[in-house]
């Protein structure tokens, strides 16, 4: 938050609008909140994962059937657009309208190519014959993968439609206060990755 | 007041710089547990144990570097609230495999 306050300030350089960005940072605030609450959520579809880990119904397994390779190209990419999404903001700090879209454009075709692996995983491991109805595991895998890629695909039509409005009304804080918004939504979905990553891929090989 | 802009506009550069170093670690944080794991160097215990720390490692890397956690200024409610989370998630995930290792007993 004492970021986003410096942001703010940088953009004016004074206390002169001092009071309207208490208000926009008690919205990031807010924002805040609500990742800590998807953490939880998140927390539950792990914990659910983690006890139905071995319920494969005599069905096929997951470490039959996963391919490491596709989601550690994916995740390298997620990795990378988590950094984009960082460089995003510091265009935005140095007031560059131009940069910021391009750089926001950059995470976007980052984020679609991760969501596309996704969805080709998943249409490959239903052909094999790990549907969500198959066994508890797979509910729970596709549950708890699928809750992520959606959260991917949210922030991907949130962020076009953010990059279309500040084609039109340019860098202002209230616009600042939606990338800083957006750019912590993304990085948080890299940490979920990250912790879906190791639980669900690397464990599930071993 | 100009005193505070040069700083900030300091402050913009060093971010560029730590953007980086966390994009960097992050790699390596990911590259480690993937040879660990492909190449089977260590037992299985040590595995786990291994990819736990560099995924834990890795989402400190995102709060400081990428989230700025460490320059939120005094009170901390973001990271007082994040502690919420935390313990929150960590009850319920530990707690149910807990629970259900207990229970694996009686089924």
């Amino acid at each position: 938050m004492a970021h986003v306050a410096k942001q703010a300030n940088a953009a004016h350089g004074n206390g002169h609008h001092d009071e309207h960005h208490d208000h926009e940072d008690v919205k990031v605030f807010g924002f805040w909140l609500f990742i800590i609450t998807d953490c939880i959520l998140f927390g539950t579809l792990f914990a659910t994962f983690a006890v139905l880990r071995g319920s494969t119904a005599a069905g096929p397994l997951p470490s039959d059937l996963i391919e490491l390779t596709g989601i550690i190209v994916s995740t390298f990419i997620l990795l990378t657009s988590s950094y984009t999404s960082g460089i995003a903001v510091l265009q935005m700090n140095k007031g560059n309208v131009k940069g910021l879209i391009t750089w926001l454009g950059i995470t976007v075709l980052l984020g679609a190519a991760f969501i596309y692996l996704e969805v080709t995983e998943f249409i490959h491991l239903v052909h094999e014959g790990a549907a969500i109805t198959t066994s508890a595991y797979w509910s729970a895998f596709f549950t708890l993968v699928g809750t992520h890629g959606l959260h991917v695909s949210i922030g991907l039509v949130w962020m076009i439609g953010l990059m279309l409005q500040l084609k039109r009304r340019g860098i202002t804080p209230v616009t600042k206060r939606k990338v800083t918004i957006i750019s912590l939504y993304w990085h948080f979905l890299d940490v979920i990755w990250i912790f879906v990553f190791t639980f669900v891929y690397l464990m599930g090989v071993m | 007041m100009s005193n505070h802009e040069a700083n900030t506009h300091g402050e913009s550069h060093g971010s560029m710089k730590s953007y980086t170093i966390g994009f960097v670690l992050s790699i390596i944080l990911t590259i480690i547990p993937i040879v660990v794991v492909v190449n089977d160097l260590l037992s299985t215990t040590a595995t786990v144990v291994t990819i736990l720390i560099m995924a834990i490692l890795q989402f400190v890397v995102q709060l400081v570097f990428f989230m700025h956690l460490k320059e939120e200024g005094n009170p901390r409610y973001n990271l007082v609230s994040l502690v919420l989370g935390l313990v929150i998630v960590v009850t319920v995930v530990v707690g149910s495999i807990w629970i259900m290792l207990n229970n694996s007993v009686v089924l």
